[in-house]
């Protein structure tokens, strides 16, 4: 308690030195605030809701729309875990889009938090002879099958562990999140993540103001600034409401499953209980949630 | 008072000069603005100005780091052999390696900040007022170690020109301890360092064992290669007394080095290609290229031949005692590691990328300008710091001196 | 004739004509009473017979589309079966028409189906499914008529796996809650049950290569 204050009048002091320098450089009060603004993890929730009432503000101003920023916390006895039906996916890439706009993702630079991988049925799972940039008249070409790849959530993730600042970590729900306003933007986490998940916004993002999803998560789909890394969150702001991520509602032939790992109910136990099952780059011990399998 | 003799000393010392010493600055000044515009769109746009992307997530500003962290190891190490071979000017030996290993680090930290997206938040990282991931991280080890080996060789740098300035006798015994704690500090920020890339199987170029004690052996090829050139140039032009035979000392210990990390990169390249697993196609893209993705083909060879190069010339005693070829050979070693560390340690490591896609990867001319901006600088530091040590401890440059002068320019004013 | 295609959420729009109606009990009960209406009219002269055999299976049919998973308890909504305009009530011409068994290939009506029937065409035809006397049921190899609504029971005469994949919804598009109210789709909202397997579909745009992501393009796009 005592190192926290201290640390906080420190923090304070510091703010009070800088603040001097900022205000010539023509920052406004506000700014200043989420420059000094902590780790969202040492925030009370007080602060949190201070936080996120000047988010949807600021959102307010910049594009002209009402936005409901939720810090909604995870759910009791829920730990959520994907599967997806390698024998369904054809390739189509309409996941890929439906999540780039509920995610809010940078149209330019392009950020697309799903990559589907093209590869050849004689090669089996095999990155090195994959494709991303298949484009041909009609999926699935014969010959081929797809797989998917977002953020696969590890039990044991080693970018949460890399980083530096303790800006990204894992939600008791599963869900690895990042505080945009808490990156420092080294890409560590981009270095020691084994499935290309996490995604840098090298510019400043750019979106459409009309195409924006109003409903948001603060750990999850807001704007983010340039200079910070993102990833697939299985689009907290919707599943922690009950709903099931939009790349699940949106695939046309079915092969996304979603669930509570813990339910012996759900699809996904059904599915791990069931049916033949594997994680990629088992061998790495990160413990995917993320299982791809197989329905026939 | 005499901390500012010092400084107005210090700066008319280091405003004065041959017309090489004006021209020298005057180059590192040009190449310094010249990169600080560069630098300047990186700040404004982002990090979109370089050419790395998702795949390629770090390159040559981590490459740079991971060379000066070797460069400002090895300057530290030069420091064992010169006990142990009792070279005279054991004390000058230790100033100059700590100068040059202060300036690296600062172009070390300097490299991570130009190098991550929000350098304004860079005060996260830093133990109490931000969230340091402490233990965990081997950024925040690397950093910590680096503020520390900064802070321990400034303290003993400063400490022993302060002394001799002043006229006094240094504390030999607690600069003797710093020295004796900062050596195993040099291989401690290297290895650490190592462990940076070592630490993620996401990674299998980097996730090998051997790459701490490559990184180690390299930076013993390097890191002397500038100082042995160094101690040349002092002996020319002061009165830096070093032997020709600790000089060639200096370059049989490199040829040691060379030939542990031939000895290594063998190893690592046998187990890699005879076993043939997939970890084999990162250095198939190193040295052959994939498909028609060839571009980082001519860096890794010319670093290889360049190496070898410098390791016959170091290794046939009558070129390595010949000090032309001997600086060839030293000239050689640090671009081959230079271009070893900047290009082939890094880009292979994320090409092709974890989902098997191939980016090439070159440097951008941003990218290579904040470099040229971030290393005329440290040169500048380098170069003035070095300034002001030769006055302190070859040209008499003291605190008594200067008080004299003043003395002596006060009567004359009152004469006047 | 149903659509061979994916049904998507976004096709429904497209549909509309084809009378299907996407339900949500708890949701859109207006929307309930119309499609109750619609279905009270359209399956007037078989809802009797089809719903005699409700009670047995894992799924129950309560009449208006709602099913009650025993399993998960969880309360599941399924879509209304696509059927064609003009061409349901079936009845409206065969009533008129002497029932013909024997195995042919039609050529004077239905030769569209004719022309896309690639459902074990060697063995099967017509009268597998749909019942000779009435022809607005279908018919389960033991005899038992079947309303359209529960044609998954059909299917899974043959796809016994897939029917059970598809109650537990692991085949198939669930949509709605992960842990509440769920939506279901029939077998022949996907497939076309005279031509099951799904065509190829157009892929959306590939993502830019990294290699065209640059300061340039970006400063171009602006001007």
């Amino acid at each position: 308690m005592k190192k926290d204050k201290s640390r906080r009048s420190l923090l304070k002091n510091i703010s009070l030195a800088s603040f001097a320098a900022l205000a010539a450089t023509g920052c406004n009060m506000k700014e200043l605030e989420e420059f000094f603004q902590r780790n969202f993890r040492t925030l009370s929730d007080k602060e949190k809701d201070d936080i996120i009432n000047n988010l949807e503000q600021k959102y307010k101003e910049k594009y002209d729309k009402e936005f409901q920023v939720s810090a909604q916390a995870a759910m009791d006895q829920v730990e959520f875990a994907y599967a997806l039906d390698l024998s369904r996916c054809v390739g189509c890439r309409k996941c890929v889009y439906a999540c780039v706009g509920e995610n809010n993702q940078s149209r330019s630079p392009q950020i697309h938090w799903i990559q589907v991988l093209q590869m050849e049925k004689e090669k089996g799972i095999d990155f090195a002879h994959s494709d991303v940039h298949y484009n041909p008249e009609k999926v699935p070409e014969k010959g081929h099958f797809y797989l998917p790849v977002a953020c696969q959530q590890c039990q044991n993730p080693q970018c949460t562990t890399v980083c530096p600042v303790k800006a990204t970590w894992q939600e008791p729900d599963g869900i690895v999140v990042v505080d945009y306003n808490w990156c420092i933007g080294c890409r560590y986490c981009m270095a020691a993540c084994p499935y290309g998940a996490r995604h840098f916004n090298w510019g400043e993002p750019e979106i459409p103001a009309e195409e924006l999803n109003t409903d948001m998560h603060y750990l999850g789909n807001r704007p983010r600034m340039k200079g910070v890394v993102e990833k697939c969150t299985f689009c907290i702001q919707r599943v922690r409401k009950g709903k099931y991520p939009s790349c699940v509602e949106v695939c046309p032939v079915g092969a996304r499953k979603f669930g509570n790992l813990l339910d012996p109910e759900s699809e996904i136990r059904y599915i791990l209980e069931n049916k033949r099952v594997l994680v990629l780059k088992e061998e790495l011990n990160t413990q995917p949630r993320f299982y791809y399998f197989f329905g026939v | 008072m005499n901390f500012i003799r010092f400084i107005n000393g210090s700066i008319k010392l280091i405003l004065q000069g041959s017309k090489a010493y004006y021209a020298w600055l005057f180059f590192l000044v040009a190449l310094a603005l010249w990169g600080g515009f560069g630098y300047i769109d990186q700040l404004q746009d982002g990090l979109i100005t370089t050419n790395m992307r998702d795949s390629v997530s770090w390159a040559f500003y981590i490459g740079n780091f991971t060379f000066l962290v070797g460069i400002a190891a090895a300057a530290i190490m030069l420091v064992i052999p010169a006990y142990i071979y009792d070279w005279k000017p054991i004390k000058e030996i230790v100033i100059f390696g700590e100068l040059l290993a202060v300036c690296a680090v600062i172009m070390c930290i300097a490299f991570i900040v130009v190098d991550i997206g929000n350098p304004m938040r860079f005060w996260h990282m830093l133990p109490l007022v931000g969230t340091m991931n402490f233990p965990y991280s081997m950024l925040s080890w690397d950093f910590f170690f680096l503020l520390a080996y900064l802070i321990i060789n400034l303290t003993v740098v400063t400490h022993l020109l302060y002394s001799i300035f002043h006229k006094k006798e240094y504390n030999k015994k607690v600069v003797q301890v710093i020295v004796l704690i900062s050596i195993p500090m040099a291989v401690g920020i290297h290895t650490v360092t190592a462990f940076l890339y070592n630490a993620l199987p996401a990674r299998p170029f980097w996730n090998s064992a051997l790459l701490a004690p490559r990184f180690l052996a390299s930076a013993f090829c390097s890191g002397p290669a500038i100082l042995l050139i160094l101690f040349q140039i002092l002996r020319k032009i002061t009165k830096f007394e070093i032997k020709d035979k600790a000089i060639w000392t200096i370059a049989e210990l490199m040829v040691y080095a060379m030939f542990i990390y031939l000895f290594f990169t063998i190893a690592e390249l046998f187990k890699e290609f005879y076993s043939g697993t997939e970890h084999i196609l990162y250095w198939k893209y190193l040295l052959f290229g994939i498909g028609d993705s060839k571009e980082i083909v001519p860096y890794s060879w010319s670093s290889i031949i360049m190496g070898f190069i410098a390791f016959v010339l170091f290794l046939i005693p009558k070129t390595r005692k010949n000090f032309v070829t001997l600086n060839i050979g030293a000239v050689l070693i640090y671009a081959s590691v230079y271009v070893e560390k900047g290009i082939a340690l890094i880009i292979p490591g994320f090409t092709p990328d974890v989902l098997g896609q191939i980016y090439v990867y070159t440097p951008s001319i941003t990218e290579i300008r904040t470099a040229a901006m971030i290393f005329s600088l440290g040169f500048l530091l380098f170069t003035f710091l070095v300034k002001i040590a030769i006055a302190i401890v070859f040209e008499n440059y003291n605190i008594s001196d200067i008080i004299k002068k003043e003395k002596s320019v006060k009567s004359e004013m009152s004469t006047i | 004739m149903i659509r061979n295609h994916f049904v998507l959420k976004d096709d429904f729009q497209l549909i509309k004509t084809m009378n299907m109606k996407l339900i949500n009990i708890q949701t859109r009960k207006f929307r309930l009473l119309f499609l109750g209406f619609i279905i009270t009219l359209l399956y007037s002269c078989s809802t009797n017979e089809a719903n005699s055999g409700n009670n047995e299976s894992g799924i129950q049919n309560s009449g208006e589309n709602s099913l009650k998973n025993s399993t998960s308890g969880t309360e599941i909504a399924v879509e209304a079966p696509p059927l064609t305009d003009g061409i349901f009530p079936c009845n409206d011409c065969h009533s008129e028409i002497e029932p013909n068994p024997e195995r042919r290939e039609l050529v004077d009506m239905h030769d569209d189906i004719t022309a896309m029937f690639n459902h074990d065409s060697e063995n099967r035809w017509c009268l597998d499914c749909h019942d000779i006397n009435n022809r607005d049921s279908l018919r389960l190899a033991s005899g038992k008529l079947l309303d359209f609504k529960e044609s998954y029971k059909l299917c899974g005469q043959c796809h016994g796996e897939k029917l059970r994949d598809w109650k537990v919804g692991v085949h198939g598009k669930r949509t709605g809650e992960w842990n509440g109210k769920k939506e279901y789709l029939l077998c022949v909202h996907c497939h076309n049950p005279h031509a099951p397997k799904f065509e190829g579909i157009t892929p959306e745009p590939p993502p830019v290569m990294q290699e065209n992501i640059s300061y340039m393009n970006r400063k171009n796009d602006e001007q």
